[in-house]
C-alpha cells in the first residue's frame, strides 16, 4: 500500500513516472552509486536493482552480460543488501529488488523479506516466480509490507490478468511485448488494445517496460501508463559513454 | 510417478516461469493430459517407433561380460539402436506427435551432448518443422560431428557464448527463444528436468525402455533382474528404464552420475551422490543444484557432455530423497576404462554418458550371484564421441590422421 501511495502521489505532479533498472555490481557498485545519484536528480522515480543472478532467463543480451560481469567481480548477495540499505537510506524515492527466485530461495524467504523491509526496500520484481509459486513468498511479503510486483503480458488473457491482479500490490508491470528485456518495441493499435485490457483489469498503477528507449517512447506512453521503465538502456549507456551520461538521457526523458 | 496440481513431485519440481509463457503452458498441459487419456496417441507413438526407428530395441546378454566378472548375468538394453543413436529419440518423436496435434509450425530445443538437438532435427525434418538448436559453446566443440549433422538435416544450430557455454546455458537461451515466439513454437525440453509438465511427460515418452526391457529379461531370464543401473544427467533414460520397475520391491535402481576428476575435486556432476548440491530453483524448476552459497550455479565437468549438468529431474530427487533409488558416481577415467573392458568383450560401443552406468555396475557385479541378473541401460552408441574418445585415449593414429587431414584442408 505504502509504494502504490507514494506513487500515487508522485503522479499528481507528472503526466508520468520513470522507473530506471540498474544490475547491482555492475560495472561496479561506485558506478552503481554515480548513476543512482544522477537518476534522482534527474528526477526518476522509483528505481529496481537487480541482484545478478547466474540464470538470467528472462533476460536479453545487454542484461545478462550485465549479470555475468558483475558476477565475475565477485559480487555477492549480501554486497548487494548492502547497497540497497544504503541507497533506501540516502534518497528518498521508493527502491525496489528485481531478482530471480533462487537468491530468494537460497537466502531463506522469510530472512530476506525481513531484510529487505528493514532496510526500506519497497517491493519485488521476481520474473520466475508466478503466484501458483509464491504462496509462502506471497503470504510473507503482505507480513513484512513489501509489494509483490506482478507481471501481465501480452498473452496474457482477460482471466489471468484479473487472477494476477489479485495478488499484485504497489504496481502491476506490464510487459510491452513478447520476448526478453533490451529490444526496441512497436506502440501500435495492438499495443494500445493491450494496455485497455490491463487497465480493466486493474486499479493498480501500470508501469510499461521492454524496449522502451528514448523520449518518443515515453511520449507514446503518456495517458496510457502511469509508469514508463527504462531498462537496458541506461545499462548500454554507461558501458558506452559512462556514469556521467545518464543524468542528461533521463533529464530529455521528459 | 504422477505429479500434483502445481507439477511437484514430492517437494520438487513446480512450474516455476515466466508469466509470458503461462498460457503456452496450459495449453500444453490440456493437449499433454488428453494424449494420456487416448489409447490411441500411445499406438500411434508405438507404430511410430517400431517404423521410423528401431523399437523394441534388443535387451542383449552381455554373456562375456558375465563370464569376466563371474557375478550376476548382464543385460544391455540397447536404447543405441534407436534411430540417431540414443534414447533421445522416445522424447522427441512423442513430443513430434503432440506438436502436430498442438498446431505449432516450429520447434526449438537445447542439446549437451548433440544427441538431444540430432534427435530434434530429424523429427522436424520428418514433420516438415522448422527448427532451431541451442548449443554451448564448449559442447559444440566437443560435439562438432554432431553440429554437422543438425544442419545438413535442415536444423539452425545456434552457439551459445553466455555463462558456462554448456547444458544449462543452451537451456537458457532456448527459453529467450521461446518467450519471443511463443505463438508459433514449441520448446522440445530434452529431459525430465525443466517446469511441468516436462519432467513427468519426458519420462512417460521414455517409459517405453523399461516397459520393454522387464518384458525381454522375463522372457529371456525368467525372472526379475535383481539391479538396473542407468546414467543421470538430466535424467530421461534413467526415469525411462527405472519407472516400469519402480513398483517391483526386489529391484534395486541404481542411478550413476559423473564424477569428472573425483567427488573432492570441485570438477564433477554429481548432484545426489555427495553433499555438494543443495536445494535451488532455476531453469523453471526445483531440485538439487550444484550452486554457491548465495544460489549461483557452479561450473560442473565430466567427459561426457550429456552428464556435465548443475540440476537433475526432479523426479529422481524425490526418489532419492525417498531412498527408491541410490545415487553412485563414476569417474572420467573409470568411465574410460568401463568403455574400453566393454568394446573389447562385447563389440559394443557405448556412448560415454552411458559407460557411466556400465562402470557403475562394473563396480558391484562380481559380488552378486551368477543366479541373479542385472540390467544396464545403454542409452546412446559411442561413436559420435568418436573425437573425445580417441582424445582421452590418446591414440597415437588417430593424431596423425587428424593432423594429416588439417594439413590437407590448410593447404587448400
Amino acid at each position: 500500500m505504502q509504494l502504490e501511495q507514494q506513487l500515487r502521489d508522485r503522479t499528481k505532479e507528472k503526466d508520468i513516472l520513470l522507473m530506471t533498472h540498474i544490475v547491482l555490481g555492475y560495472p561496479s557498485f561506485d558506478a552503481n552509486r554515480e548513476v543512482i545519484r544522477q537518476m534522482v536528480e534527474n528526477g526518476v522515480d522509483c528505481i529496481e536493482m537487480q541482484i545478478p543472478f547466474s540464470e538470467p532467463m528472462a533476460d536479453g543480451p545487454v542484461i545478462v552480460k550485465a549479470n555475468q560481469d558483475s558476477l565475475a567481480k565477485g559480487t555477492k548477495v549480501e554486497d548487494c543488501l548492502a547497497f540497497g540499505t544504503e541507497m533506501a537510506d540516502t534518497y528518498d524515492i521508493p527502491f525496489l529488488y528485481m531478482t530471480y527466485y533462487n537468491i530468494i530461495f537460497k537466502y531463506g524467504e522469510e530472512a530476506f523479506l525481513k531484510r529487505a523491509a528493514e532496510s526500506g526496500i519497497q517491493g519485488f520484481i521476481i520474473p520466475d516466480l508466478p503466484p501458483e509459486m509464491g504462496k509462502s513468498f506471497l503470504t510473507l511479503a503482505e507480513k513484512y509490507q513489501v509489494s509483490p510486483i506482478l507481471i501481465f503480458t501480452p498473452t496474457s488473457t482477460d482471466a489471468r490478468m484479473s487472477e494476477l491482479a489479485g495478488y499484485g500490490q504497489g504496481f502491476i508491470y506490464c510487459v510491452a511485448r513478447r520476448g526478453v528485456t533490451g529490444k526496441k518495441s512497436e506502440f501500435g493499435q495492438d499495443f494500445n488494445d493491450y494496455l485497455s485490457r490491463c487497465r480493466e483489469a486493474t486499479s493498480l498503477p501500470l508501469a510499461v517496460g521492454f524496449g522502451i528507449q528514448d523520449r518518443e517512447d515515453i511520449e507514446a506512453l503518456k495517458g496510457k501508463a502511469d509508469i514508463a521503465v527504462i531498462g537496458s538502456r541506461t545499462i548500454r549507456l554507461v558501458e558506452e559513454k559512462g556514469p556521467q551520461a545518464v543524468g542528461p538521457f533521463i533529464a530529455g526523458l521528459r | 510417478m504422477n505429479q500434483d496440481k502445481n507439477g511437484f513431485f514430492g517437494k520438487w519440481g513446480g512450474a516455476y516461469i515466466p508469466e509470458v509463457l503461462y498460457q503456452t503452458f496450459q495449453e500444453l498441459k490440456e493437449e499433454y493430459a488428453r494424449c494420456r487419456q487416448d489409447p490411441a496417441f500411445w499406438e500411434e507413438y508405438l507404430s511410430l517407433m517400431s517404423t521410423y526407428s528401431c523399437r523394441p530395441t534388443p535387451l542383449t546378454h552381455a554373456e562375456n561380460l558375465s563370464d569376466y566378472f563371474g557375478g550376476a548375468q548382464i543385460y544391455i538394453k540397447r536404447e543405441d539402436l534407436n534411430h540417431t543413436g540414443a534414447h533421445k529419440a522416445n522424447n522427441v518423436m512423442g513430443q513430434g506427435l503432440l506438436v502436430k496435434r498442438m498446431g505449432k509450425k516450429r520447434v526449438i530445443a537445447e542439446t549437451g551432448a548433440g544427441q538431444h538437438g540430432v534427435a530434434t532435427a530429424t523429427m522436424a525434418a520428418k514433420f516438415g518443422l522448422e527448427c532451431t538448436i541451442y548449443m554451448g559453446e564448449e559442447d559444440v566443440m566437443r560435439q562438432r560431428p554432431n553440429v554437422f549433422w543438425m544442419e545438413k538435416l535442415g536444423a539452425t544450430v545456434v552457439t551459445v557464448k553466455d555463462g558456462s557455454r554448456t547444458l544449462k546455458d543452451a537451456i537458457n537461451e532456448a527459453f529467450r527463444d521461446w518467450v519471443t515466439n511463443v505463438d508459433d513454437t514449441h520448446y522440445v525440453f530434452g529431459t525430465a528436468c525443466g517446469p511441468a509438465p516436462f519432467p513427468e511427460m519426458v519420462s512417460w515418452f521414455q517409459s517405453i525402455i523399461g516397459i520393454e526391457a522387464a518384458e525381454q529379461i522375463m522372457r529371456y531370464y525368467g525372472k526379475m533382474p535383481t539391479k538396473v543401473y542407468a546414467c543421470v544427467g538430466g535424467g530421461s533414460n534413467a526415469m525411462g528404464i527405472f519407472k516400469r520397475f519402480l513398483g517391483e520391491k526386489d529391484v534395486e535402481l541404481i542411478g550413476v552420475e559423473a564424477g569428472g576428476h573425483g567427488a573432492d575435486s570441485g570438477a564433477h556432476a554429481i548432484r545426489l551422490s555427495t553433499p555438494d548440491a543443495s536445494p535451488g530453483v532455476a531453469q523453471g524448476y526445483k531440485t538439487m543444484f550444484l550452486q554457491d552459497d548465495d544460489g549461483q550455479m557452479k561450473q560442473t565437468h565430466s567427459v561426457a557432455a550429456g552428464l556435465d549438468y548443475v540440476g537433475v529431474s526432479p523426479i529422481l530427487t524425490d526418489l532419492w530423497e525417498n531412498k527408491q533409488v541410490r545415487f553412485e558416481s563414476a569417474t572420467d577415467s573409470e568411465v574410460m576404462e568401463a568403455l574400453d573392458l566393454t568394446m573389447k568383450k562385447e563389440g559394443i560401443i557405448p556412448a560415454l554418458e552411458s559407460a557411466h552406468a556400465f562402470a557403475g555396475a562394473y563396480r558391484e557385479v562380481g559380488k552378486l550371484s551368477p543366479d541373479e541378473a542385472i540390467i544396464i541401460n545403454q542409452s546412446g552408441r559411442g561413436d559420435k564421441d568418436i573425437f573425445t574418445i580417441a582424445h582421452a585415449f590418446e591414440d597415437p593414429s588417430w593424431k596423425e590422421f587428424i593432423i594429416g587431414r588439417g594439413k590437407g584442408y590448410s593447404s587448400k
